[in-house]
């Protein structure tokens, strides 16, 4: 609360610390609402102008992260609808379509085997790819295309959580979702960028 | 997910974001941990998946464009001079 207590008096440096920790990620989360960069960042000044006007009435009964994301999302969600761009985040309350088998079922054994889903095509270690490629500009791009490819609802739960560093907790409060359902999403979402990994890595 | 006895590869393969956000019932992760330490194949499953998630940290940018830090900041001197 002490950064709040600081924006309240009119802080400067707490606002400019507040715009560390989150300006960035804010930025990124917005991004996955509407269709272009320039409104997503009218879409973090205005988070910020409702911030800044309701921190008076911040209580602290949810983290100040927790509210600034939830003030974010709304705020984007709106700018989206408005832009005409109806983004599937129904998804968010339940039943994205589920997208099938995590590893396409060829790679197991079939049930006329004596090992019956076991693999027959198994993944190989990558500890032997040295680190200099697998956190070079192109394989990042290769996870980042394979992030924006994604549903909406998991590309937004994949980003805050493996990008952007959220907590499980973190992203249920923001997003206002269930456990099953933020760990459902992320599931998927990791699932197909390891495999746009792997096909790209082999 | 309930499992019987031995679990096999493909249902590992689904239980492995449960499993990293220790999520799994005891019973299921001591079986889930049990079938690694004798699977190479799903072992390395385990290591990409970890793998895919640091790359993933990777593409994380800590600072804003500077014109918007700048506007954040005027509209922050705009409300606190009243």
């Amino acid at each position: 609360m002490r950064l709040v207590e600081a924006l309240r008096g009119g802080s400067e440096a707490a606002f400019r610390e507040l715009m560390r920790m989150y300006g960035a990620s804010m930025l990124r989360v917005a991004q996955l609402y509407v269709r272009s960069r320039a409104v997503a960042e009218e879409v973090v000044q205005e988070t910020w102008l409702a911030v800044l006007k309701g921190i008076v009435r911040f209580e602290g009964r949810s983290s100040l992260k927790t509210w600034l994301f939830r003030i974010l999302t709304n705020t984007a969600k709106t700018r989206g609808e408005r832009e005409g761009r109806t983004v599937p985040f129904s998804a968010l309350a339940g039943a994205e379509q589920d997208d099938g088998a995590s590893v396409d079922p060829d790679r197991f054994l079939g049930p006329e085997e004596r090992f019956p889903g076991h693999w027959s095509a198994p993944p190989s270690s990558w500890a032997g790819e040295p680190e200099e490629r697998l956190l070079a500009g192109e394989t990042l791009e290769v996870v980042q295309a394979a992030i924006d490819k994604l549903p909406p609802a998991q590309a937004l739960v994949i980003t805050m959580r493996d990008i952007e560093g959220f907590s499980a907790d973190e992203v249920c409060n923001a997003l206002e979702i269930s456990e099953t359902n933020q760990r459902v999403l992320l599931h998927r979402a990791r699932t197909r960028v390891r495999r746009a990994l792997e096909d790209y890595l082999s | 997910m309930r499992l019987d006895r031995e679990l096999t590869c493909a249902q590992l393969v689904e239980l492995v974001t449960d499993y990293l956000e220790q999520s799994l019932p005891v019973r299921d992760m001591e079986r889930f941990e049990e079938h690694l330490a004798f699977c190479g194949g799903c072992a390395a499953y385990l290591e990409q998946m970890r793998t895919t998630i640091v790359v993933a940290g990777r593409l994380r940018e800590r600072d804003l464009p500077p014109e918007l830090e700048e506007q954040l900041l005027e509209a922050f001197r705009g409300w606190s001079t009243p």
